[in-house]
């Protein structure tokens, strides 16, 4: 007898959560709390030393947080997750695990420009040293593997350039190197990609956007595949040795295929910190309940728009992949087939000056450093979230000085083509 | 049988279904992942008795430790094994000169040994390889949702708190039925280094 499998819309609504044990209280509660009472010495040291199930400290974990950690794992279809305080926490935790000092791991260059920051700068200081290949030439990456390389991380779709990345062909190459394919899927959702499917072992978000998708809380996830055998060559001692201060666990063998996930939690949460309050955790459940309409919405409000400024006089290039023609159109039909994303860039005729005054001009769009809300945003990278990076940079990460961003929000389609158009003619 | 992955609802009838547990190897040391498997099955309600000739006389959350499967006064359903995998034959062996048999053969997470699952399977007991029971019992119940674990099941009915000694419900809404994608791919990975 095989169980039924419930679809996309019914786990985005209930997974993870279930009506209150004490009060019945059907949405998930806030537990705005920081600590949890233990029943007796034995049940407190049983939770400390991580063998019984149960709530400590809400650095460590927390019951309204843990629903946000199921519900995500189970729409990417992961084996568990951990919700931390933002999509760049997630991208911390996830390579302190990893990585030692001296180690590296290749990152396309395609990237949300504050990962390219994050990555180049911060992570340095860590002595973690990332080794940059071309989401456009795959052989880039082959290249660039080193007996030094632990991990490869992509964006499924790529911010800003509205790129799409060829996963699996990525994921042959991780799986060839003996590495995790970490895929940062904050810009499709797992209800427009489900980069596990397709190879990835380890998938992040930034919350922040499509997930929560009202603007209205910063929050990250880390979902852990459960396909990579971390043991194997004793590449990842976080995972395959003793822990010094679990009793000698072995993380790994103690927790099976969820152990990245656990390793995550009880060693970079623990110990770096970045808990995401069980406000927020509420916040997001909330938009995730109706991602499926949601995300739809998005993804047909947005080519509807890019159709629109195709035509339009005064523009110069439209770059979403949803449109035929565009270089990435064949690898949208085949990961994302039901829309291209809502985030994408387009330059104007008039170069940099005329982006400025388009994004002056514009009424209903909001002129903000986000994307994934319900409004329209709009914003010049070039000036604002790649501003830190060299000109070449820039261009590569598909924010050149004439190109300008939108967020494709859910108001009517009539109504956000009606701004740009009184914004492109004023 | 395929062991790489299992249906819930097959893992589901066996916690459901057994109640006397011998566990071979289990260990008194209670920092070791056998004790707190013990511990823990104990504590849901299983009749549990740990199974270690090196450990005779002494006992484990109260229950004595026996020398070999033989030396159980009464009958069991099911022998959990936390041993490596070349000793799960040999025991396989001895849980088959049983008399009543054990309905269920289980070896621990990192435990496969396929020449004695179809020495079990073909005497008719079900088997279970690479999985942990404290872990499949958390995750069906979905107690172990705290960690966020994705259970793969659901629920509309109220949670019960637990307590000590009581059998939680496993028989929520199953939703990944076991064999998923990157269940299947993890498999291969193991099976087929590259
Ligand atoms: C693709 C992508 N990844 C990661 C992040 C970082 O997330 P957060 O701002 O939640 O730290 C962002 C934020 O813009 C993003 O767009």
């Amino acid at each position: 007898m095989t169980d039924r499998l419930p679809g996309f819309a019914t786990l985005a609504i209930h997974a993870g959560a279930q009506p209150d044990p004490t009060t019945g209280a059907r949405a998930t509660p806030i537990y705005q709390t920081t600590s949890f009472v233990f029943n007796d010495a034995d049940h407190a040291a049983s939770l400390f030393g991580l063998q019984a199930f149960g709530n400590i400290y809400t650095r460590l974990g927390n019951p309204t947080n843990a629903v946000l950690e199921e519900r995500v794992a189970a729409l990417e279809g992961g084996t568990a997750a951990l919700a931390v305080a933002s999509g760049h926490a997630a991208q911390v935790v996830t390579f302190q695990a990893l990585l030692q000092p001296g180690d590296e791991f290749i990152a396309a260059r395609q990237l949300y420009g504050g990962s390219i920051n994050q990555f180049t700068h911060t992570f340095k200081s860590f002595g973690w040293n990332v080794v940059w290949a071309d989401a456009d030439d795959i052989a880039t990456f082959e290249r660039a593997v080193s007996p030094r390389t632990k991990a490869i991380f992509i964006e499924s779709l790529a911010n800003p350039g509205g790129s799409v990345t060829d996963i699996e062909a990525i994921s042959a190459i991780a799986r060839k190197a003996g590495v995790p394919l970490i895929v940062d899927n904050t810009l499709a959702s797992p209800y427009l990609i489900r980069p596990i499917d397709h190879g990835a072992d380890i998938v992040l978000h930034s919350a922040t956007k499509f997930l929560g998708g009202h603007g209205n809380s910063i929050g990250g996830v880390i979902v852990d595949a459960g396909t990579f055998d971390w043991s194997r060559d004793n590449k990842y001692p976080i995972l395959s040795e003793p822990r010094p201060e679990y009793h000698g666990i072995k993380l790994q063998e103690t927790f099976g295929n969820f152990a990245f996930a656990i390793a995550c939690r009880v060693i970079g949460l623990r110990d770096l910190g970045p808990a995401l309050s069980p406000f927020n955790a509420f916040m997001i459940l909330t938009g995730i309940e109706t991602l499926p309409l949601r995300m739809q919405r998005h993804c047909d409000n947005a080519k509807a728009v890019a159709e629109w400024l195709s035509n339009h006089p005064a523009v110069a290039a439209v770059n979403y992949s949803g449109l035929p023609g565009n270089r990435y159109n064949n690898l949208a039909r085949k990961y994302s087939p039901k829309g291209a994303g809502a985030v994408f860039t387009f330059s104007l005729k008039g170069g940099y000056d005329a982006g400025v005054d388009l994004v002056s001009n514009l009424k209903l769009f909001s002129h903000l450093a986000n994307v994934g809300d319900t409004r329209s945003l709009v914003i010049h990278p070039a000036s604002t979230t790649h501003s830190q990076l060299t000109d070449d940079a820039k261009t590569k990460a598909g924010a050149g000085p004439d190109i300008v961003r939108v967020s494709i929000g859910l108001e009517d389609k009539e109504d956000i083509i009606a701004d740009l158009d009184q914004a492109l003619r004023a | 049988m395929n062991h790489d992955t299992y249906d819930d609802s097959y893992i589901r009838e066996i916690l459901n279904g057994v109640k006397t547990i011998a566990m071979v190897g289990a260990s008194p040391v209670n920092v070791r992942p056998s004790y707190f498997a013990f511990k823990y099955l104990a504590q849901r309600g299983y009749d549990m008795i740990p199974v270690n000739p090196g450990q005779v006389g002494k006992s484990l959350v109260g229950k004595p430790f026996v020398a070999s499967l033989r030396d159980i006064d009464r009958p069991i359903d099911m022998v959990d094994i936390f041993r490596n995998s070349e000793a799960a034959l040999p025991l396989v062996e001895e849980a088959l000169a049983l008399n009543p048999l054990p309905k269920v053969i289980w070896m621990q997470l990192g435990v496969r040994n396929d020449e004695a699952a179809a020495k079990a399977e073909a005497a008719g007991l079900k088997v279970v390889m690479n999985r942990c029971p404290k872990i499949e019992y958390g995750r069906l119940s979905s107690e172990i949702s705290w960690m966020g674990v994705n259970s793969r099941t659901l629920s509309s009915k109220r949670a019960p708190v637990p307590t000590q000694g009581m059998r939680l419900s496993l028989n929520r809404v199953s939703v990944g039925g076991g064999g998923t994608n990157a269940a299947d791919r993890a498999a291969r990975n193991k099976n087929d280094p590259a």
